[in-house]
């Protein structure tokens, strides 16, 4: 098989390298040279103190050691936790809506209603639905009063002031920014998944359990590591949420401080050294684990 | 390691059960999340962090030369440049007052009809490069024109700064002494002294501002009947002339069932703007007494229930407004009364005229806004004429104080204004409040202050927040 | 009578697999749920428009107010340039979105299509930058932008959507699924060139995955607050989410959170229609399984 598509496409792939030139050199002239300069000056003391310029002076792994030896690490687990709280829920509300849109047995009349209205919460800005969680989510806000008065004895609750309530609506927040997106790219995927397929299945009377094990998630795998993989890039990289609902800070106790967040702190002190370094560490572990995820999960050979 | 996965595991519990709470009915969910809350004390605790040390890291990431002990020296080395003939006054500010202010006041300035942004001055074009103050956006559009990394408006005449971080431009050169260009001291003479502490570096004044932003103890009349006997502001003032009196009072009101302020951040400008010593002594950091009576006080107060630990502005400092909340005192200047406190909101205290004014136990100021003459600026003249009218001219800034209800920077002014029977404010029920405004900000003196000023200030209010709240203990800088 | 024969066979099916009714109700029910759960936020949106900078200081009630029309009216007779900043936000979003997915498209052909050596260098590399959070090259990337003078243009918010890592993997995943080879070399047998396979024949049956990542593209760039805020300077290229930044940094005299709010639901409008019509292609369903084998 692999012989004769060599043979019948060496002639063409020059090509492959035409269509590559319009992203590869736009890459290369807004992208990679910002980036060298972002890790050369990981070695270096290098920062803005008011109008001073302090450096550059070559240290060595200075940065590295310092970023290591400090709170990273704790950051780090805090982004994961978020990370997690809302990606759990996310994938499984995602594949269970999509599961739902691609059964044709279940026949919902309303789904192109449903599928639409999915996506909507994602196109708020996120730092202008975090004023309406703010709003919600006050001392005297509509929560609160609702809990008051379900609840008998019910002391109103600051959902901004402890650890777990703030990483929950984090992780809440976004969940309902997001599931939509995941929902629509599995969905995406399922259209492209052959029709006949889930109506031969249903001809041979297969349940719509086995439906989606042996047809849906096989042939759906590709979407689902796209997705894996960049919800995981997203989810290392959370920032706009957890920054505004926590104050910029990870209230309380920098407990919901996302390495991003930590990162932006150093890059609003125009702190070019530790911020350079910051950076190459949080795209070593992010590529890794997501070339991790991928080899893993995308198995091309069978 | 199991303790970790437990918190997951729990958490994603409540997760689920904030789901189901906005899913379903409510049933159990709500109770699991109450546990879950609850168990963040000890959550914090294990961090073993305290608010002092939490403070020193955010301080020392904000100026990583405090790390190492050392300050980075302010330097103005007297190089000035100023010269005439420019095609363009090009002026760099963060929102549109002080356009408007010299739109509507300003004689000799006329407006572009079409462009906002534009207009000219004695003949020359004027340009207003508007940069939003999110994040660090417009100090870093200034700092990048200074450092020469952004020369897209071409050459800036006049920029605009705040008290919190004025220094960083006063001290390094970036803005003109008032006396390099043609404004000696004695047009400033009628000026408040804090204004022009703000700006002054090296004993040479690099700014000046139309506003004083002068504040005062701002009291609901009611509450003072009830819990104090008088609503009026020499009597209530005597409840709250000192520090010790505010604390006797807060216990009177809680008594009642009202808290002092809404958050221990509403007092905390009131101390910080009477230190006796600045933030960063000999490359280290310094807690200035004053700073340490707030933190005590306010930890008392917010153990005891007396006020709260809210960030100004949120919804729950903003309920104190209305009727329905109950907060005995806000502390602030004229803008806050005029425009903050919801005066044409029905249910508002300030609607019923119901709040009054009095100095309480420290003078202090807060907001403002100062014009600086950029170093290098190639239209001198106008820049000085401009700064001078704008902030000395006693016609012009009577105009502000009659359509913008700003408390100007002129002693003259506001002790006439003390005295004229013309100026009462409804929301305060008929009192005059600019003699309150003219005693307090006579006191204050910002002698203090230093290069670190805004990152401290802003760090250190956040750090005690989880002091107070318990999330920490105070610890220690060492 | 086949027709009710092919009813019976239905019917019996469904009492077959058992419970198809009921697993519909469900499925109904959650959905309507979830939706509440996504409109609720317009709503409470839509609710703080209606009110007064005084009266949201009161807290959120469930009650409209009647500033609905007096905050929108002071937002346009400010001296904000409010359309003119919709204007630019549909031609950086609009342009982004058409050259991040037609590049995208193309360098995932590239790769998907040909057997080229540098193939899997080149594969490999784009995974590995499409993990470079965006915050680090920010810095850099502005001061070059302003060191070339291209500050107060649309360019340095548009070129780059050329080279989007992100959205060339899901077409490269799309086209894995989707695409393959097969057709390709049809086209060829036919007499099609490189480039009017990629254009004719390549680019229609991507046409979900090109409406998906369009709106993912449109919204990013729609809700783009950081690199434009530090680009655009002048009023006349200001985007929205500038302007809204403008609204809520303006000083005491003329702040008012009626008027942010407005502000944001004249901003959302516009995504919500560009993403109604670009919806189509994915909820409406577009026939692709005819070739996969």
């Amino acid at each position: 098989m692999s012989k004769v598509k060599r043979g019948k496409v060496v002639s063409y792939n020059k090509w492959g390298y035409i269509f590559l030139i319009p992203f590869v050199v736009t890459y290369a002239v807004f992208q990679l040279y910002p980036l060298f300069t972002t890790i050369y000056w990981s070695f270096f003391k290098y920062y803005r103190s008011g109008l001073s310029v302090i450096g550059p002076e070559f240290i060595g792994l200075a940065n590295y050691k310092e970023l290591l030896t400090t709170d990273l690490p704790k950051y780090a687990l805090n982004t994961v936790i978020m990370w997690i709280l809302g990606f759990i829920p996310q994938i499984f509300v995602s594949l269970l809506l999509g599961s739902w849109f691609a059964d044709p047995r279940l026949r919902l009349k309303a789904a192109p209603v449903y599928k639409t209205i999915i996506y909507l919460p994602n196109l708020i800005m996120a730092s202008a639905f975090s004023m309406l969680f703010f709003a919600l989510f006050s001392l005297g806000g509509p929560v609160n009063a609702i809990l008051t008065s379900i609840i008998p004895g019910f002391q109103p609750y600051s959902f901004f002031d402890h650890t777990w309530s703030v990483r929950a609506l984090v992780a809440f927040m976004n969940f309902i920014m997001w599931f939509g997106n995941t929902t629509i790219l599995l969905m995406a995927g399922m259209l492209g998944i052959d029709a006949s397929l889930y109506e031969a299945a249903e001809v041979d009377g297969a349940t719509p359990t086995q439906v989606f094990w042996r047809i849906t998630l096989p042939l759906l795998r590709p979407i689902l590591v796209y997705v894996l993989i960049t919800s995981l890039i997203g989810g290392l990289q959370m920032f706009d949420v957890p920054q505004i609902l926590s104050n910029g800070d990870g209230f309380p106790m920098r407990t919901s401080m996302t390495m991003i967040m930590y990162l932006n702190k150093h890059l609003f002190s125009k702190n070019y050294g530790l911020a350079g370094a910051l950076s190459v560490i949080l795209f070593i572990i992010t590529g890794a684990l997501s070339l991790l995820v991928y080899k893993v999960t995308d198995r091309k050979d069978d | 390691m199991k303790k970790k996965l437990l918190s997951v595991l729990l958490s994603t519990a409540m997760v689920a059960a904030l789901l189901a709470g906005c899913t379903k009915n409510p049933g159990t969910s709500e109770v699991t999340s109450t546990p879950a809350g609850s168990e963040v004390v000890s959550g914090n605790v294990e961090t073993g962090n305290t608010a002092l040390a939490a403070f020193k890291t955010a301080v020392e990431e904000k100026y990583p030369e405090l790390k190492e002990g050392t300050v980075v020296d302010l330097v103005d080395d007297g190089n000035y440049t100023a010269t005439d003939g420019g095609k363009e006054i090009v002026i760099y500010c963060w929102n549109d007052e002080f356009q408007n202010r010299v739109k509507d006041h300003c004689p000799d300035y006329k407006a572009d009809a079409a462009d906002p942004n534009k207009g000219t001055y004695k003949g020359v074009d004027v340009t207003w490069v508007i940069t939003p103050n999110e994040g660090t956006a417009y100090q870093d559009k200034v700092d990048n024109y200074f450092l020469g990394t952004d020369t897209s408006a071409g050459t800036v005449d006049i920029f605009l700064v705040e008290a919190d971080y004025a220094i960083k431009y006063t001290g390094q050169n970036a803005s003109l002494p008032m006396s390099e260009i043609g404004l000696d001291d004695s047009v400033f003479a009628d000026q408040f002294d804090y204004t022009k502490d703000a700006v002054t570096f090296d004993g040479k004044l690099k700014g000046a501002s139309w506003q004083a932003c002068a504040g005062g103890l701002i009291y609901r009349r009611d509450i003072a009947k009830e819990v104090l006997g008088s609503d009026d502001p020499a009597e209530v003032q005597k409840a709250v002339a000192d520090w010790a009196a505010f604390s006797d009072t807060a216990a009177k009101l809680k008594d009642a069932g009202y808290t002092i302020t809404c958050s221990a951040n509403d007092t905390y400008r009131v101390y910080s703007n009477n230190v006796t010593s600045p933030w960063v002594v000999d490359g280290k950091l310094n807690i200035d007494a004053n700073i340490m009576n707030w933190v005590n006080d306010s930890k008392e107060m917010v153990d005891n229930g007396y006020t709260g630990t809210y960030d100004l502005w949120g919804d729950e400092w903003n309920a104190g407004f209305f009727q329905t909340g109950n907060v005995f005192c806000y502390f602030g200047p004229a803008w806050l009364i005029n425009f903050c406190m919801a005066a044409d909101q029905e249910g508002s205290v300030a609607h019923d005229g119901g709040w009054a004014l009095t100095e309480g136990p420290q003078g202090f100021f807060w907001g403002g806004t100062w014009i600086c003459a950029a170093n290098g600026t190639d239209n001198k003249t106008e820049v000085a004429e401009l700064i001078k009218t704008m902030t000395t001219d006693k016609k012009v800034l009577k105009e502000i104080v009659e359509k913008d209800s700003d408390c100007v920077n002129s002693k003259s002014l506001l002790s006439e204004l003390a005295n004229d029977t013309t100026f009462t404010s409804d929301i305060l029920g008929g009192q005059n409040p600019y003699k309150i405004f003219l005693d307090g900000v006579g006191k204050v003196s910002l002698k203090n202050i230093g290069q670190y000023d805004q990152g401290c200030n802003e760090e250190f209010q956040k750090a005690m927040k989880e002091y107070f709240l318990g999330n920490a203990e105070l610890g220690s800088l060492e | 009578m086949a027709k009710e024969g092919a009813m019976q066979l239905q019917m019996d099916k469904e009492k077959v697999t058992g419970g198809i009714r009921v697993r519909r109700v469900v499925a109904n029910v959650v959905l309507i749920l979830i939706c509440a759960l996504c409109l609720f936020w317009f709503f409470v949106l839509f609710i703080n428009t209606t009110r007064s900078n005084s009266a949201l200081k009161a807290g959120f009630t469930i009650v409209p107010g009647g500033y609905l029309i007096k905050n929108f009216i002071s937002l346009f007779k400010g001296t904000l340039p409010v359309w003119n900043g919709l204007l630019n936000s549909v031609i950086i979003s609009t342009s982004c979105a058409i050259l991040a997915t037609y590049f995208s498209s193309m360098t995932a052909y590239a790769i998907h299509a040909y057997d080229f050596k540098l193939k899997n260098v080149v594969f490999t590399f784009i995974m590995i930058i499409m993990t470079i959070p965006t915050q680090v090259v920010a810095l850099g990337f502005i001061d070059m932008m302003l060191k070339w003078k291209w500050n107060n243009t649309f360019l340095p918010l548009i070129i780059p959507a050329i080279a989007a890592p992100v959205t060339f993997f899901y077409m490269k995943q799309y086209m894995d699924s989707v695409l393959p080879l097969a057709i390709i070399e049809a086209a060829r047998i036919d007499g099609s060139g490189e480039f009017r396979t990629f254009n004719f024949i390549v680019m229609p049956m991507m046409k979900p995955a090109i409406a998906v990542q369009a709106i993912f593209c449109f919204v990013a760039n729609w809700n783009n607050y950081f690199t434009p805020a530090l680009l655009l300077s002048k009023d006349k290229v200001k985007t929205l989410p500038v302007l809204i930044a403008m609204l809520r940094s303006a000083d005491f005299l003329k702040f008012d959170m009626g008027q942010v709010y407005a502000m944001i639901t004249f901003s959302i409008f516009p995504v919500i229609i560009v993403y109604l019509v670009l919806s189509k292609f994915i909820v409406g369903g577009v026939a692709l399984g005819s070739v996969k084998g």
